[in-house]
């Protein structure tokens, strides 16, 4: 699947949600189904730092797709990290980098990436598009 | 005979008439604020000065010979004196109109520290400090070669005065306080510490932040030295704060920042300093925030103190009791003299999981290390729930609270 038709399958699934606390209880079980990052990659180098919650995430290049791993301290942060790697895992890096993620806005979530300094979730996307790039130049 | 004394109460629903924003809904709920340790709502009253100081007055203060520029001159003028008066400073030259607390406290550190910190002269700090009353005694410290030295508390969150009086010495040249913990509560028995800085030859300067919305200080009674403070955490704007200093104490200080407003005369050789509060008042100051937080104090003056304090600490007394009802709920902060704030831990739920649920819910809360890391390193936790109460909140808002936490308790389990 390309990456819009995952976002909008994920658009889809969220709209049966009518009532706020549906949502987070999906959000919270996703986090616990996200491919966690392995012990040792827990490090200063894969951590995206929040004012409240850490972010860690790892990213590996697999013939010429990017796998993603990660883990945050927070649950429901763990969930829209897991929102996001089912969205970019095992994509181009091109198509990582030149994204627009829709789906955010779309399912409610906006507010968990305005610039607030609360959890590292704006610069994980950051980070996630920079990894495309990085990776797109490299192959 | 002494006629039987009536202690009046305070008519809150009409207090919570006077604050536009407490009708608001957020996420489908009635807004149930109770992040008042981050910043306080504005009243009606605040609100219309500021509007009236823009629409009627605005011109720049204290040069012009125009009327409008003697107007605002005069408004800004008398809400300094409203605040001497609500602190009982003894001069208005004493109080100094800051950008807040941290501003307050940063000129303290740079212009008192610079002239009279030496290599090996200590300042004496607590653990449950904020960070902005830490880190300007850090700077400073490093650049004097001074040292901080750390009073430990309990771990209910009390100052342990025994240590403090073995921690002060010839060496220490000040003590900075907070009056009132912003992540525990704890009022800090600063009347004591004063006394025991005063007698060991110390200065002493309070962060008043998180007293001033709850209780009355009268610095004259206090004795203390500098007293820094907040308007936004009392019902004013942002961006206005006072630091309260003796005269003497800020006569021998150097100015802080150089610009207009603080000189007397200029030339390209040498300067002379205007007289005080201009000293320390460099630039066109904040004039609507000054004359916003006059209207705050006024606003707040009209309540009987020991009203408000009846009814904080019915609130305080009923959201601890509610709270601790809960299966695992932990508080942090037991001190017996607080006042209502309440940090709190859900099991091993991370805040930052409990405050989103809780926003979900219409409830406001902080979560997080507050600014006080050292203090959290002192419990080994990351962070903390905190609600913090005011003047307007209620019961009813401690039982959404309550509610809402129950919810969050199943949600994450």
């Amino acid at each position: 699947m390309t990456i819009n038709q995952i976002q909008d399958a994920i658009i889809e699934e969220f709209g049966c949600f009518n009532r706020w606390m549906d949502k987070y209880e999906y959000l919270i079980d996703l986090g616990k189904k996200l491919p966690i990052i392995e012990p040792q990659y827990k490090t200063e180098q894969h951590l995206i730092r929040g004012c409240q919650s850490q972010v860690w995430l790892r990213a590996e290049l697999r013939n010429g797709a990017v796998t993603f791993t990660a883990d945050s301290d927070a649950l429901i942060t763990k969930g829209i990290i897991a929102l996001l790697v089912r969205v970019l895992d095992a994509q181009q890096p091109m198509d990582i980098a030149h994204t627009e993620l829709y789906f955010i806005d779309a399912i409610g979530l906006q507010a968990h990436l305005s610039p607030t300094r609360s959890n590292g979730l704006l610069s994980m996307v950051n980070t996630l598009k920079s990894i495309g790039e990085k990776f797109s130049k490299a192959h | 005979m002494k006629p039987p004394t009536t202690s009046p109460t305070l008519d809150v629903a009409a207090i919570r008439r006077q604050f536009p924003i407490l009708a608001r809904e957020v996420n489908g709920n009635r807004l149930v604020y109770l992040d008042n340790g981050a910043t306080a709502q504005k009243p009606q009253p605040v609100i219309d000065a500021m509007a009236h100081y823009y629409r009627e007055l605005n011109a720049n203060i204290h040069r012009g010979v125009h009327h409008l520029s003697q107007q605002a001159t005069h408004a800004y003028e008398q809400a300094r004196e409203t605040v001497r008066a609500y602190i009982h400073a003894e001069q208005a030259a004493e109080v100094l109109f800051t950008s807040g607390t941290t501003a307050g406290i940063n000129l303290v550190a740079t212009c008192w520290g610079r002239k009279h910190l030496k290599p090996g002269d200590e300042i004496i700090l607590s653990t449950m400090e904020h960070h902005s009353n830490i880190v300007p005694w850090q700077l400073i410290c490093q650049q004097q070669q001074s040292r901080l030295k750390i009073l430990p508390i309990t771990h209910a969150g009390e100052l342990r005065l025994d240590a403090f009086q073995e921690l002060l010495s010839e060496r220490t040249r000040l003590v900075a306080i907070a009056h009132v913990s912003n992540t525990l509560g704890s009022v800090n028995p600063v009347a004591r510490v004063i006394e025991l800085a005063h007698a060991q030859g110390a200065l002493v300067l309070l962060d008043g932040a998180q007293a001033m919305p709850h209780m009355r200080v009268d610095v004259q009674a206090l004795g203390v030295d500098f007293y820094a403070f907040s308007g936004h955490k009392m019902f004013a704007p942002t961006g206005v704060g006072v630091l309260y200093g003796k005269a003497a104490l800020l006569n021998d200080m150097p100015p802080y920042q150089g610009g207009g407003e603080m000189i007397e005369r200029v030339t390209f050789d040498k300067t002379t300093f205007a007289e005080l509060p201009h000293k320390f008042e460099a630039g066109t100051p904040n004039i609507v925030g000054g004359i916003g937080l006059g209207a705050a104090i006024a606003w707040f003056a009209q309540f009987d103190a020991e009203a408000v304090t009846a009814h904080e600490q019915d609130l305080l007394a009923y959201a601890t009791a509610q709270l601790s009802a809960l299966p695992r709920v932990t508080i942090l902060g037991t001190a017996p003299h607080k006042v209502c704030v309440i940090s709190f831990l859900l099991a091993d739920a991370h805040p930052f999981d409990v405050g989103t649920i809780l926003d979900q819910q219409g409830v406001a809360v902080r979560t997080g290390h507050h600014c006080t890391q050292p203090l959290m390193d002192f419990y080994n936790i990351s962070g903390t729930v905190r609600a913090s109460f005011a003047i307007y909140n209620h019961r009813a808002e401690v039982d959404a609270l309550v509610a809402a936490v129950a919810r969050a308790a199943n949600m994450l389990a």
